[in-house]
């Protein structure tokens, strides 16, 4: 069943692209991430337009991580007070990202910078999550569990203007949750993520959160970034195609219900390593394309509102 | 804006034409209109027409001019990225021939460059070229056309303009999918001895309709709205969702 995609202004199976948001979908709520990483890359291989991959993505994790946020509301899961703080960093951030996106755009360098930053991040946090689920696993093979202290003082804790965090019961500087806000809303704009993946871990061990609170109020911060990043690729770029939005989430929600499901039958590290395996299949895809000699060296581009 | 008033210009040409017995040539479509709607997957429109002498016939569909940037990747550093790009003005969207035969057999070169019939014949003007070598615009314009046919909007092969007789003859013209919208004007030519004994024009107008357009409609003209518009859907949606999850 082909359908027209009136933004992305070409045609597309409808069940391809069900599919593709229900298979992501299940491997987000497997994993309790947005699974942006692995739809933008799927949605360029398919055709789509980066950039509208990108914009469209947005507005597809909006979906996302409302949906995720109240299941985590419910069970008082979400630190209002940090996700708001990080929040006025995420929205700077997805400001300048949607204006260095649009004078990459214009260079043409945005493809480059997007698979770079791709093989960049996501390679940082594979091995990184890698290393610790082995490391858990491990210790669990041996039977105990090494109990550290709650938390260490290092140099972050020297940062000016503390606050209070009641909820993840911490005392740290706003700078702290402001600076990983702003690395996220870079990354909504130019990468088509959440960047859940690169929070959650930056919440745990920069921030020292607790675990419970790190998903939900990571996607809290999300909702709102993701808004944004939508309404300004939507106003500046005109590259959020609605109608596949549209199709992805309805893949996407039934996907996450089956996810959701078959998570609670796996033990968290074997979760996170799986995960690791499958964003180093993502970086390795992308870091061969990047080097391997292309099929054709040139590529066109159209130069819109101009005859 | 051109390709606008080129139909504009010819248009009235060919309505105040003498009548028919007159016409060296007359040609006309199965439809004016391609309606894009959300289940479009390309289509087809049939060119039909009628000589009053025998001749060759050539057509030529072209869609609006565009600006096109074609970019050359270099490696830099072990990674391959854009490095040199020329810019090429009057690029049609959509370029497509057909003939009765191979069209070098029968139509002169110069009349082929004059009248930009065939891909190597296209006037694409490459936009700030002073200092470039011409061999450069000529790898780049190349490469645009490699491009183009890989889109499918540039099809590598010549049509077939079949006759029925002498006189009568007619050709299928095929869009695909990703056809861009916008006027197009198909241009008929009656070549004799290798000479343009007489050119006539008819317009095509690709558009999208229905939903497909009136998103595309809203996304251009209201941007603002529509991303409100885009965010509360995707707000209601994820509501919806979580939902039907807790009963579930």
């Amino acid at each position: 069943m082909q359908i027209y995609l009136p933004i992305a202004e070409l045609s597309v199976n409808a069940i391809l692209i069900l599919g593709m948001g229900a298979t992501v979908g299940f491997l987000s709520g497997l994993f309790g991430v947005g699974g942006g990483f692995l739809m933008t890359p799927l949605l360029i291989f398919i055709g789509i337009p980066p950039a509208v991959a990108v914009g469209t993505q947005a507005n597809q994790l909006v979906a996302a991580s409302v949906s995720g946020v109240l299941a985590h509301w419910r069970r008082g899961n979400v630190d209002v007070k940090m996700g708001s703080v990080m929040l006025a960093g995420s929205s700077v951030g997805t400001v300048i990202g949607v204006w260095i996106f649009g004078i990459l755009q214009r260079l043409g360098q945005i493809d480059t910078v997007i698979s770079l930053s791709y093989v960049f991040f996501l390679g940082l946090i594979a091995v990184l999550m890698l290393a610790e689920s082995l490391r858990a696993m491990s210790r669990r093979g041996r039977g105990g569990r090494g109990r550290g202290k709650l938390h260490k003082h290092n140099v972050l804790h020297g940062l000016p203007f503390k606050l209070r965090f009641h909820k993840s019961r911490l005392y740290i500087s706003a700078l702290l949750p402001l600076s990983i806000g702003l690395l996220a809303g870079l990354l909504v704009a130019i990468m088509g993520i959440g960047g859940g993946f690169l929070l959650v871990p930056a919440m745990i061990y920069l921030l020292g959160m607790p675990a419970s609170m790190v998903a939900g109020t990571s996607l809290f911060q999300i909702i709102f970034t993701t808004a944004i990043a939508t309404f300004l690729q939507a106003y500046s770029n005109q590259t959020v195609d609605a109608l596949l939005a549209l199709l992805l989430l309805t893949g996407g929600v039934i996907g996450a219900q089956f996810g959701t499901r078959v998570a609670g039958q796996l033990k968290a590290e074997q979760a996170r390593a799986l995960l690791a395996m499958l964003v180093l299949i993502v970086c390795l895809k992308l870091a061969v394309d990047l080097v391997s000699p292309p099929a054709d060296l040139f590529s066109i581009d159209i130069v819109k509102g101009r005859v | 804006m051109r390709s606008r008033l080129a139909i504009a210009v010819a248009l009235p040409i060919c309505a105040w034409a003498p009548p028919a017995a007159a016409q060296p040539i007359l040609a006309d479509l199965s439809s004016h209109v391609i309606a894009i709607s959300t289940d479009f997957t390309g289509t087809e429109v049939v060119l039909f027409g009628a000589l009053e002498e025998p001749g060759n016939v050539a057509v030529v569909v072209r869609g609006p001019s565009e600006r096109v940037v074609v970019r050359q990747k270099d490696r830099i550093a072990g990674i391959w990225v854009n490095r040199t790009n020329i810019a090429f003005d009057n690029v049609p969207s959509y370029y497509g021939v057909a003939t009765n035969g191979p069209i070098e057999t029968f139509a002169d070169e110069r009349l082929l460059e004059r009248q930009e019939i065939g891909l190597n014949h296209l006037r694409m003007a490459p936009v700030d070229a002073e200092g470039l070598a011409e061999t450069q615009i000529t790898a780049f314009r190349e490469a645009l056309v490699r491009a183009k046919q890989r889109e499918g909007v540039f099809p590598a092969e010549a049509g077939q303009v079949v006759f029925l007789g002498d006189r009568l003859f007619r050709t299928t013209i095929s869009f695909p999918a990703n056809v861009p919208t916008g006027q197009y004007q198909i241009r008929v030519f009656l070549i004799r001895d290798g000479h343009m004994v007489h050119a006539t024009t008819t317009p095509l107008i690709i558009s999208k309709i229905g939903v497909g357009a009136l998103i595309f409609v809203f996304a251009q003209r209201y941007a603002a709205i529509y991303g409100l518009a885009a965010i509360l859907i995707a707000v209601a949606a994820g509501w919806l969702a979580s939902l039907v999850f807790r009963r579930g």
